[in-house]
């Protein structure tokens, strides 16, 4: 499945959470270069947590999580994007008084190379033919799905090894959703790592190489997109059936 | 008093109105940029632009100590190197300061409380005051008046006071004046070129419209406040030098009521946005002068104030704000 094995990120048995409050209690994941990796489950597992702590976000508490084979405990968030690791937030924030030309920009902050972030915004701009048209237009003023498709443009312009997408079908339609499914796929295509967190289970795990599922703050199961699809829990779970 | 129809009278007032605006204006810009990034109302803002002027009046009397400006000519010719390089030197000073008051009293309560964060502000205010209250205890008055530590002291006009409009006009505009117009216009347009089209002021932008999102993209958050802050510092540093020189007294409780009428500008304006500051700034200049005199100017900080409470009961988000604030 995966076209090659090297680990790319290495989450082992990470801890964290808010306050008082531990959200994670020892969660590990790993994701190869070239996979696509889903993590679903279900409202307040951790998912999002577990993304805002790989970024830097969120401090982690214990564990390693190493990504390209250094370990980004400590690294601050901005230090992070450098690296090459990059996430496509829940809830999509873009912002929303800058056009979408500079939304995009905003993603090519960590970088110097002018050039080729030229041609990166073109390679955007033929992604998601419809945020061409809307360069101008204030990110605010996009509708949902628009600004999905923004907020992923956006954090491709940073050149990631790694793409990690908090829940980008939440609150769209299904029709968007399907293309931004299409984008993803095509974006691996192109050779683009990504872990992928949804409560859309079955698209998820249709797409992806792997699926982890994490419950209160753990993965409890743990397999190919496939072999989740047809494992009973999950089904019972989060399919529906 | 019937001056209402002398209109000789209410063009003097515009201009002074003006004038004073768009120094309200520059020290306004430094409240709504630190809010508009921390959404702290950074109460020491105003003294800060206190301890600019005094460092004015001090470089004012050094030059005058080793013979490189008359006091004898003070208001007869220009010193404008002179002017120009207090505006760069206060500035300088005051975005140097307004720094480190960010590194070592604002900084560490980042993640605290919104109310902590105030209280720090009105701690730095304190000291702030009361290091003008020190200060002003030296020995720096230059043409005499104001010994005393609190006494306000007397700054001279550092560029000609001959009447621009022919000696027979009643209304009078000097280059005291136009000073005050060849320095902020530049200053605000540069400001607004770059958090326009600069790599750092799109960062600005950004930290002040989602913070997390701008870590996200790569933005080194710190490092865009502590920007904030210097920038804001500045231009409140180069309005103390052109108030000092307009108003001719500088003193060390001068601070609260300008910080007062900048914050009023800013929220006038819309807090967080920067027309929002220059526009605020500007009307509350030309109610201050109107108020001073078709009302009495003993009455003026109380419609300043006044006006202060009716924005923020009837219109919180002011004249250029945003309808609703997008809350994450
Ligand atoms: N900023 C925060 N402060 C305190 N608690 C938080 C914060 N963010 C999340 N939590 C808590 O952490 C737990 C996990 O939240 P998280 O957002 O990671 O879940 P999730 O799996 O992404 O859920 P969802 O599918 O609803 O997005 C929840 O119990 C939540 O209440
Ligand atoms: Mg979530």
């Amino acid at each position: 499945m995966s076209a090659s094995n090297s680990l790319l990120l290495e989450i082992h048995e990470l801890t964290a959470g808010y306050g008082s409050i531990e959200v994670l209690h020892g969660v590990s994941i790993q994701v190869h270069t070239g996979e696509i990796v889903s993590l679903i489950g279900g409202n307040g597992a951790g998912k999002s947590t577990s993304l805002s702590c790989i970024s830097g976000i969120v401090p982690l508490r214990s564990g390693a999580v190493r990504f390209a084979g250094e370990s980004l405990a400590g690294v601050a968030a901005h230090a992070i994007v450098k690296r090459g690791l990059v996430q496509v937030p829940e809830g999509r924030k873009i912002f929303p008084r800058m056009t979408v030309l500079e939304n995009l920009r905003m993603g090519a902050y960590a970088r110097t190379d002018r050039a080729a972030i030229e041609s990166d915004l073109e390679e955007v701009y033929a992604l998601f033919e419809i945020l061409k048209g809307r360069s101008s237009q204030l990110g605010g003023t996009l509708s949902g799905g628009e600004q999905q498709m923004l907020a992923i443009g956006r954090a491709l312009m940073s050149r990631p090894k790694l793409l990690m997408m908090d829940e980008p079908s939440m609150g769209i339609a299904p029709l968007l959703v399907a293309k931004i499914f299409e984008a993803v796929k095509s974006l691996r295509a192109r050779g683009l790592t990504i872990l992928l967190v949804e409560q859309n289970a079955r698209a998820a795990l249709k797409l992806a190489d792997r699926g982890y599922v994490l419950e209160t703050g753990r993965v409890v199961l743990s397999g190919t997109g496939a072999e989740l699809l047809s494992d009973p829990r999950v089904q019972a779970a989060y399919l529906g059936e | 008093m019937f001056d209402w129809f002398d209109s000789d009278v209410l063009l003097q007032q515009l201009l002074l109105g003006l004038s004073n605006g768009m120094i309200i204006a520059l020290i306004a810009l430094g409240y709504t940029m630190v809010y508009g990034i921390i959404e702290l109302i950074n109460f020491a803002h105003g003294d800060l632009f206190m301890l600019g002027s005094f460092l004015a009046l001090t470089l004012v009397g050094a030059a005058m100590n080793c013979g490189l400006v008359d006091p004898a000519l003070m208001g007869e010719s220009s010193h404008w190197w002179l002017l120009g390089t207090l505006v760069v030197v206060c500035g300088i000073f005051c975005g140097g300061l307004n720094l480190c008051i960010d590194h070592f009293a604002y900084k560490p309560l980042r993640r605290a409380s919104k109310l902590s964060q105030l209280v720090a502000a009105i701690g730095v205010s304190f000291i702030i005051v009361n290091l003008g209250l020190f200060w002003g205890g030296l020995p720096m008055e230059v043409l005499g008046g104001g010994g005393a530590a609190a006494a306000p002291k007397d700054f001279p006009h550092l560029v000609s006071d001959v009447n621009l409009l022919g000696e027979e006009s009643f209304v009078v505009m000097t280059w005291n004046d136009v000073v005050i117009f060849v320095v902020t216009i530049p200053l605000m347009i540069g400001l607004t070129l770059f958090v326009k089209f600069t790599k750092l002021g799109m960062a600005m932008r950004a930290t002040a419209q989602h913070a997390t999102a701008a870590r996200l993209m790569g933005v080194d958050v710190n490092k865009v406040i502590a920007a904030t802050f210097a920038i804001g510092g500045f231009l409140g540093g180069a309005a103390s030098v052109l108030y000092a020189n307009y108003n001719s007294t500088v003193s060390f409780q001068m601070g609260f009521r300008a910080g007062m009428d900048a914050f009023t500008a800013a929220v006038l304006g819309g807090i967080g946005s920067l027309p929002g500051a220059m526009l605020g700034g500007l009307l509350i200049g030309l109610v201050r002068a109107m108020s001073d005199q078709y009302v009495g100017s003993e009455w003026t900080n109380v419609v300043v104030f006044s006006l202060l409470v009716l924005i923020l009961i009837f219109r919180p988000t002011g004249l250029l704000g945003l309808k609703q604030r997008e809350k994450v």
